[in-house]
């Protein structure tokens, strides 16, 4: 293993955080601030409880994975679009690095990043909602893997992309709604019983469920299931990012 | 002298049909410079970029210090440096990361002495803590220099380093090229520039549509191909060859004097039979000279040649 190139990587991508703290950073702080207030404070002052929740409470593991599962895959996709983009990219492929070792540099840097706005977020949280987490360690472990996947996913984008609207497309028009209608803001049961049934054929309801059994100890859906969901979906990433590797799409020509 | 590159059999057929290599063979000894030279779609990066690793070979074989550049990759790609043709750089970034960054791609432990020490080498030791962005075009042709040197390879490619740059930093990177051989680095750079590489390389390579026509020694390949011209300066200037004279090929100087070509190699260059029958047919010299044809030359007939 090159650790020192995964290093070089991981640190080159993190640096590239620090210089562009407002966005990257403050700027979600700022918008689940926002949510808090509307959905919250606004409409939660009318809504009493969910399942035994404070709605303020309720929305919050949903606020988290609406947040890090959106920072997860456009860093990732841009930490290796940017690159692509202005042409660096000759340097990762001329060095002796091993795919998989380009991919933890990367993959590492965007989760590392999304994870932090994950765990900000809570922070936030605490100061608008009474918060207890049943069980922690199960906590952090979704959130970890939740930031590790999606980042593959956001790797994936980033190869493929050809321009930047491409790259903010998969982000925008297929994780934000998938987001939004898996459950961040209401539980599954409140919907009439055909939508529960097409709901469960959206992989992010599974996330959002696990989650939220991590923090209030009850689920839309079983946690085997939700564990299930991630790990498959962790594991076509890596068999796609394997197939960009092996064939060299759109990076070797 | 080692070999410390060995190309052979190299094809490459993109995906559209179009073959840019046709079975390329090279070998690099160690601590030379070499000077590939080709037109525009010559396969000239093709080839640069399959031996760094950017692209990949249809076939063939290349080894690196005897490394095995697709099985070995890490050992091959670790004794080359490559500065690529365009300025490729990340804006935002200072110089000194941006190095930093390239030592570590290739696994090399952070080693700011170091990095200072080739930044000196390339002028570039008071810009370190500037952003990318803020250099000139020559100043960030340097960084990419130092990025491809960081890492103490033993082979440096520059592609077409002094495409787009004015007279004076050409200059200076010939000079960076003739430190960096000093230090027993081997040079590889393409170019079309035939000034270049007859003020910088030891051997040259003409690569034309996706093959080698020829690798020599510069100076031989000047000598073998290089036509002689002899300049005859008459006291009289004449505006026609004179009848006597019509077997030898003789044209007319711009200030009526007569110009004499021939091969410098050939056994018999026909200087003598020429100067006595100057004399015969009453020319009167004044002063003679000669003059070789330069790389220059040779190049546009070989490529011309290639073409017909």
């Amino acid at each position: 293993m090159n650790w020192n190139a995964i290093a070089a990587i991981y640190r080159f991508e993190m640096a590239r955080t620090f210089r562009t703290l407002v966005q990257s950073v403050i700027s979600p702080v700022l918008s689940t601030s926002l949510y808090f207030i509307v959905f919250g404070a606004a409409i939660g002052s009318r809504i009493d409880q969910v399942e035994g929740v404070s709605y303020g409470a309720f929305i919050v593991p949903g606020l988290i994975m609406l947040t890090v599962l959106t920072q997860s895959t456009s860093n990732a996709s841009f930490g290796i679009y940017f690159p692509k983009f202005i042409g660096t990219v000759y340097e990762l492929l001329s060095a002796p690095i091993s795919f998989f070792e380009i991919v933890i540099g990367y993959v590492g840097a965007a989760a590392t990043k999304a994870f932090m706005i994950g765990l900000i977020i809570l922070i936030t949280a605490h100061f608008f909602v009474d918060l207890t987490i049943a069980h922690p360690v199960w906590m952090l472990l979704f959130l970890v893997l939740t930031c590790i996947s999606f980042a593959l996913l956001g790797f994936i984008i980033g190869i493929w992309a050809g321009n930047f609207e491409q790259l903010q497309l998969v982000p925008m028009l297929v994780i934000t709604p998938l987001v939004f209608l898996g459950g961040s803001f209401y539980s599954i049961s409140m919907l009439p019983p055909v939508w529960q049934t097409i709901t469960l054929f959206n992989p992010v309801v599974y996330l959002i469920s696990g989650f939220r059994w991590a923090f209030f100890g009850q689920a839309d859906v079983a946690l085997g299931w939700s564990v299930a969901a991630i790990v498959v979906f962790m594991a076509a990433c890596l068999f796609t990012i394997g197939w960009i590797f092996r064939t060299g799409y759109k990076l070797r020509s | 002298m080692a070999t410390v590159l060995n190309v052979k059999g190299v094809t490459k057929t993109y995906e559209g049909g179009h073959q840019a290599l046709k079975g390329v063979d090279l070998e690099i000894e160690e601590g030379e410079i070499l000077a590939l030279l080709g037109p525009n779609g010559a396969g000239k990066t093709t080839l640069i970029s399959i031996i760094c690793g950017i692209a990949t070979a249809t076939s063939g074989t290349i080894t690196v210090g005897g490394f095995d550049h697709a099985h070995d990759y890490r050992e091959a790609r670790n004794l080359i440096g490559l500065v690529p043709q365009e300025i490729n750089l990340e804006p935002f970034e200072t110089v000194m990361n941006s190095v930093r960054f390239s030592r570590g791609l290739f696994g090399k432990p952070r080693d700011d002495a170091r990095i200072d020490e080739i930044l000196k080498l390339l002028s570039l030791h008071d810009k370190k803590d500037n952003r990318i962005m803020t250099l000139s075009g020559g100043m960030k042709r340097r960084v990419l220099i130092a990025k491809a040197l960081c890492h103490d390879p033993q082979i440096l490619f520059l592609d077409e380093p002094t495409a787009g740059v004015d007279v004076e930093l050409r200059k200076d990177m010939w000079e960076i090229v003739a430190r960096l051989k000093e230090t027993g680095v081997t040079v590889i750079l393409t170019t079309h520039y035939i000034e270049e590489a007859e003020a910088m390389a030891d051997r040259i390579g003409v690569i034309s549509k996706g093959e080698i026509l020829l690798v020599e020694e510069k100076d031989a390949l000047i000598k073998r191909l290089g036509q002689k011209e002899l300049l005859i300066e008459l006291d009289a200037p004449i505006d026609a060859v004179p009848e006597a004279l019509s077997n030898y090929p003789l044209t007319i100087s711009d200030e009526g004097g007569l110009i004499y070509s021939y091969d410098a190699q050939a056994g018999h260059t026909g200087i003598t039979g020429l100067l006595s029958d100057l004399r015969e047919a009453g020319l009167h010299l004044v002063d003679l000279s000669t003059r070789q044809s330069s790389l220059e030359d040779i190049f546009v007939d070989l490529v011309k040649e290639d073409a017909a």
